[in-house]
């Protein structure tokens, strides 16, 4: 009974070591000359985003338009140009959609900036509603002779709703007493 | 202060909805093409008939419309219908043969008829990259100085051509004279 789940625990292993070395050998079809490369490389492909399958950037996508675009990439970074030109010849040939780190333009300057200006809407909201809100109510002061109203009046409603409740029970009797008649 | 606590959730919705509305209206795949107005970006390759003529962007001076397509294509398929109708009205069609094999490109204009006035043949795709093909097929309209004046991606369907790209093939035409 132990080796099943040991069993399984070696097969999970033995699968994820698979998995880890074909995921690193689609990686390695790419050489660089340096480390800088191999790091400008891997920088691109996580932020140049596949206009074919859209929301995926061009390192996860198995498209053959993002294959295209890594091998241009890797073809300039071996002509020596840095990422920034790059991403600016990219950007030239497929808009700013390609780049999933827009530039800040008439267009997109909501995005960039709107949620911080939403947070500063709120903060301020929430502020200026503290201070006008409510104010905290102190304690009641009341002289003696007005607390003694206050109980007489209370004690008043007191009997007068229990009378009440009385009166209301005698009258249901009644009516009951009624329909069972008519009945 | 009443009107607060139900003016602004309600204003709040009013702008939710518009932008949301206005969202449904977009297909997120259209992407504006970066291209627009400018020169067609310079290139050099072989046509799909003889592989030792080559053109370059200087042989493309419109009105013409460059056409993307392939045979591994679909929908590339069932545009072809409408391109041999347009090319039959006097539209000039250049092809661009994008990422495919010669022999099955040349045999698939022998059976469905060949609409375009010549054919480039990108096997690499290397002008599709530099023209910003995303998926084929896609159509760019050329005016007469060689620049590109609009993009449609999908299929040019006789819908789209009666709504949209006809009045633009016009005032390309127009153009010229």
């Amino acid at each position: 009974m132990i080796s099943f789940a040991r069993l399984y625990a070696v097969a999970a292993a033995v699968l994820f070591l698979i998995m880890a070395t074909v995921s690193i050998a689609t990686i390695d079809v790419y050489e660089f000359e340096n480390v800088q490369q191999e790091e400008d490389f891997s920088v691109l492909v996580q932020e140049l985003r596949c206009p074919k399958c859209q929301n995926q950037n061009i390192a996860d996508s198995n498209a053959g338009l993002a294959k295209d675009i890594k091998d241009r990439a890797y073809k300039l970074l071996r002509d020596g140009k840095s990422k920034e030109y790059i991403i600016d010849y990219m950007v030239e040939r497929y808009g700013d959609f390609i780049t999933y780190r827009p530039p800040v333009t008439k267009k997109t300057w909501v995005l960039w900036f709107g949620p911080l200006i939403l947070l500063v809407v709120v903060v301020l909201v929430l502020v200026l509603r503290k201070s006008t809100g409510p104010k905290p109510q102190g304690s009641a002061h009341i002289t003696d002779e007005q607390k003694q109203r206050v109980d007489a009046l209370l004690e008043r409603y007191e009997q007068a709703g229990e009378q009440a409740i009385a009166e209301n029970e005698d009258q249901n009797n009644v009516q009951r007493d009624d329909q069972k008649r008519k009945m | 202060m009443k009107w607060i606590r139900f003016g602004v959730p309600l204003l709040l919705f009013v702008v939710m909805a518009a932008f949301l509305a206005k969202g449904l209206e977009n297909d997120p795949r259209h992407l504006p093409s970066a291209r627009l107005d400018q020169k067609i970006p310079e290139f050099n390759l072989p046509t799909l008939n003889d592989g030792a003529v080559f053109v370059t962007q200087q042989d493309l001076k419109g009105p013409l419309l460059l056409n993307v397509w392939a045979t591994w294509c679909p929908s590339c398929r069932v545009e072809h219908p409408m391109l041999n109708a347009l090319a039959k009205q006097g539209v000039t069609i250049v092809g661009l043969n994008y990422k495919d094999e010669r022999a099955e490109a040349q045999a698939y204009l022998q059976k469905y008829h060949n609409p375009y006035s010549i054919v480039i043949f990108d096997q690499e795709g290397d002008l599709g990259l530099d023209l910003g093909v995303y998926g084929a097929p896609e159509t760019y309209f050329i005016d007469a100085r060689g620049v590109i004046r609009h993009r449609h991606v999908g299929v040019v369907s006789d819908v789209e051509w009666e709504q949209n790209l006809l009045a633009i093939w016009q005032s390309l035409a127009e153009e010229k004279i």
